[in-house]
């Protein structure tokens, strides 16, 4: 056999598996012929199984039976095959589309030392995070981040990937979002440029193989099977309602066993609070800014009746007041209303008094373009509804909510609204407005959560 | 407690006067996905279908869009297509929809638009025998099924007319003198349909140069006339 012969069979299921290893992929997604595949080690089954009478997706490990549907099938002639709707916006697993995968036990990476090139500083907090990560690179398992929202948790995780790449190992930072994918993968790619390093997301064009590091958005990892040795979860509570459980399935499917799991959140939902509170889950907090200032509290501001005032096309004198005030200044606003109807009837009045506020919603074509000139100060107030609420940083920013009691405001997006003020290190006092016509439980909560995490960050 | 078809959130259908009426035609769509689809009603192209608000007036001739005034004024294609009706605006949620149906492959969305559908027919082309645009084989097998067939099949019984003799080429990618050509003909009909009325069932009406070649095939076949019924226009 000729070593270096690129079509030699060895050669190509070599290449093949490297393609392969630690996924779980359709015939469709792999650029190899039948033969190649046929003679690989790869392993095959099926799309869509029948266990105890339920089908299962054999990709996303999709059980809920409602999730399921069948059509008369022209490739296998099947009158009712089956597919998975849950995993259908990465092309479709019906009981006739093969999976292939291939087990990642022979899988090596490259071992890195000192792979970091960073020269930032960590604050006394941020460094308490990095420490329990680095703990936590040995001991595996576990570990919950509830860092404010500010705390710098990037940087947290600097040092402990390091040290994974230091054993060869490889790690998924996996976020709902694609613009944190987009965001963070330069980031990353900048201080460990030795290491390949992935972007995934729906529309990103990857046809290689996957690096040692790979950002993704949660719902690529439906792709992966026993890759990684660590995990991070970033905003683990922000998945919508129908993807939780199957979406957690996907992370531990992804993992490898005796693998590492880290979750990043500001706002950690009921079950994972208790979990971290009766020592189930090991956790630690972060309580301050990276700054060292404390998080701006919420002032609550009533407004009667703001919702007939606005359908009477009139703007309430509170949140008029509010308008002008910062009209005076030179910073820029944040206001949040409760749905996209109330954002169409409310702009108008507000744009009479304020001709250089915008509206931006989450299905509003303009909205990259948009967030962009408000970033730039182009537009000194934006008016929208919840989407916002995460991941956007603006200098010198004020924020107010109309209608802070609706449901749509939950004690999370209420911690999430107000974490938006006040996050650079040169204007920590941003101002953070609740305007209601009655308090809601979840208010009260919100600023609760806030007072707690200052009084703790102040020890 | 149901989901949505569309984005799976559970719904419950909201008691209004419009359902304890019927008014309402159940889509299986929570109320918000609901609202995003734009139904096509009001003043129309009585050729087309497509609604005179959403394109400027000087594209109009009295009940007729200029794109269908051209269309019949070549003697080819005069009276080819007896008219076309479509359910919705081609908007932004409406294309989400259907390349999630047809590219993703998502058979179970066509039941979104059975009701509507089988009232639309109901209502305007009785006694039309269903006949859906046909994929070519190869085509057929990459997706598994045939959206225009799946849609047909949910409204009443199916005549599979029509055959593709060459692969699909995108229309898109042709000019208008090539789609309004007749030489090489992209349909063949292996079925007598003498003296019937036909109704075609595609997605989408664009150029209306598919439907209007399917429609001649048809014509040639003795069909006494044929229209046409898509999903969004
Ligand atoms: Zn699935
Ligand atoms: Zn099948
Ligand atoms: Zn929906
Ligand atoms: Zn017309």
């Amino acid at each position: 056999m000729n070593f270096f012969d690129e079509t030699s069979p060895d050669r190509i299921n070599e290449t093949l598996m490297r393609f392969l290893y630690g996924r779980i992929l359709l015939r469709e997604e792999l650029p190899f012929s039948d033969e190649e595949l046929r003679d690989s080690a790869a392993v095959r089954s099926a799309g869509v199984l029948r266990v105890n009478g339920r089908f299962v997706c054999n990709r996303c490990e999709n059980n809920e039976q409602q999730l399921f549907a069948s059509f008369s099938c022209f490739r296998c002639k099947r009158e009712s095959c089956h597919y998975c709707r849950h995993c259908i916006m990465m092309g479709r697993v019906s009981e006739c589309s093969e999976l292939f995968e291939a087990s990642s036990e022979h899988e090596t990476w490259p071992v890195h030392n000192s792979s970091l090139s960073w020269e930032g500083t960590l604050s006394p907090w941020q460094a308490k995070g990095s420490e329990a990560i680095l703990d936590a690179i040995d001991k595996k398992g576990e570990l919950l981040i509830w860092a404010v929202c500010g705390a710098g948790k990037t940087e947290i995780l600097f040092r402990g990937i390091e040290k994974a790449l230091t054993l060869g190992e490889r790690i998924c930072i996996a976020t709902p979002r694609t613009d944190v994918v987009l965001e963070l993968a330069p980031r990353i790619k900048d201080v460990f440029p030795e290491v390949k390093v992935s972007a995934l997301y729906g529309g990103s064009e990857e046809k290689d193989c996957p690096g040692q590091i790979i950002i993704s958005t949660t719902h690529q990892l439906y792709r992966f099977k026993q890759a990684f040795n660590t995990v991070i979860v970033d905003e683990v509570d922000a998945f919508p309602y129908s993807y939780e459980q199957t979406l957690q399935n996907a992370v531990k499917k992804a993992a490898r066993t005796n693998a590492l799991f880290i979750y990043l959140t500001a706002t950690p939902d009921k079950k994972l609070k208790k979990r971290a509170e009766t020592g189930k889950l090991q956790h630690v907090k972060i309580p301050r800014r990276f700054h060292g200032r404390p998080l701006p509290v919420p002032k609550f501001k009533s407004s009667w009746n703001w919702h007939k005032e606005l359908k009477k096309g009139k703007l309430p004198k509170p949140i008029l007041n509010w308008l002008r005030t910062l009209q005076e200044t030179d910073r820029s606003g944040f206001l949040f209303i409760p749905s996209i109807k109330l954002l169409e009837t409310f702009l108008p009045s507000i744009q009479n008094i304020f001709p250089s506020a915008e509206s931006v919603h989450s299905e509003d074509p303009n909205r990259k373009e948009k967030v962009l000139r408000f970033r730039n100060k182009e537009i000194k107030l934006l008016v929208t509804t919840t989407i916002l609420e995460r991941g956007v940083t603006v200098p010198k920013l004020d924020v107010a909510v109309l209608g802070a009691e609706e449901d749509i405001f939950t004690e999370s997006a209420l911690v999430q609204i107000a974490g938006r003020a006040g996050r650079k290190a040169d204007d920590t006092n941003g101002s953070v407005t609740f305007f209601h016509h009655v308090k809601s439980e979840a208010m009260n909560r919100a600023v609760r959560q806030i007072n707690l995490m200052n009084k703790e960050g102040g020890k | 407690m149901s989901r949505c078809l569309y984005c799976f959130t559970p719904y419950a259908f909201p008691l209004s006067w419009e359902s304890l009426f019927n008014l309402h035609t159940d889509n299986g769509l929570c109320e918000e996905c609901s609202e995003k689809l734009e139904e096509i009603n009001g003043d129309i192209c009585e050729m087309c279908g497509r609604p005179f608000s959403l394109f400027p007036e000087q594209y109009r001739q009295e009940n007729t869009c200029n794109d269908c005034v051209r269309w019949e004024s070549d003697i080819v294609w005069t009276g080819i297509l007896a008219g076309n009706r479509s359910l919705y605006v081609y908007n932004p949620f409406m294309q989400e929809m259907l390349s999630k149906y047809k590219y993703r492959g998502d058979a179970e969305l066509a039941k979104v638009f059975y009701n509507t559908a089988r009232k639309m027919y109901k209502k305007e082309f009785q006694k039309h025998i269903l006949v859906p645009i046909p994929l070519s084989e190869e085509r057929h097998l990459e997706r598994g099924f045939n959206q225009s067939l799946l849609i047909a099949e949910g409204m009443g019984p199916v005549h599979n007319v029509l055959i593709r003799t060459s692969h699909e080429q995108k229309q898109s990618k042709k000019n208008r003198a090539e789609r309004m050509n007749m030489e090489n003909k992209p349909f063949e009909a292996v079925e007598d349909v003498s003296g019937k009325k036909v109704l075609l069932i595609d997605d989408v009406y664009t150029t209306g140069s598919t439907i209007r070649q399917a429609a001649k095939t048809l014509r040639d076949a003795g069909a006494s006339s044929v229209s046409s019924l898509t999903l969004a226009r």
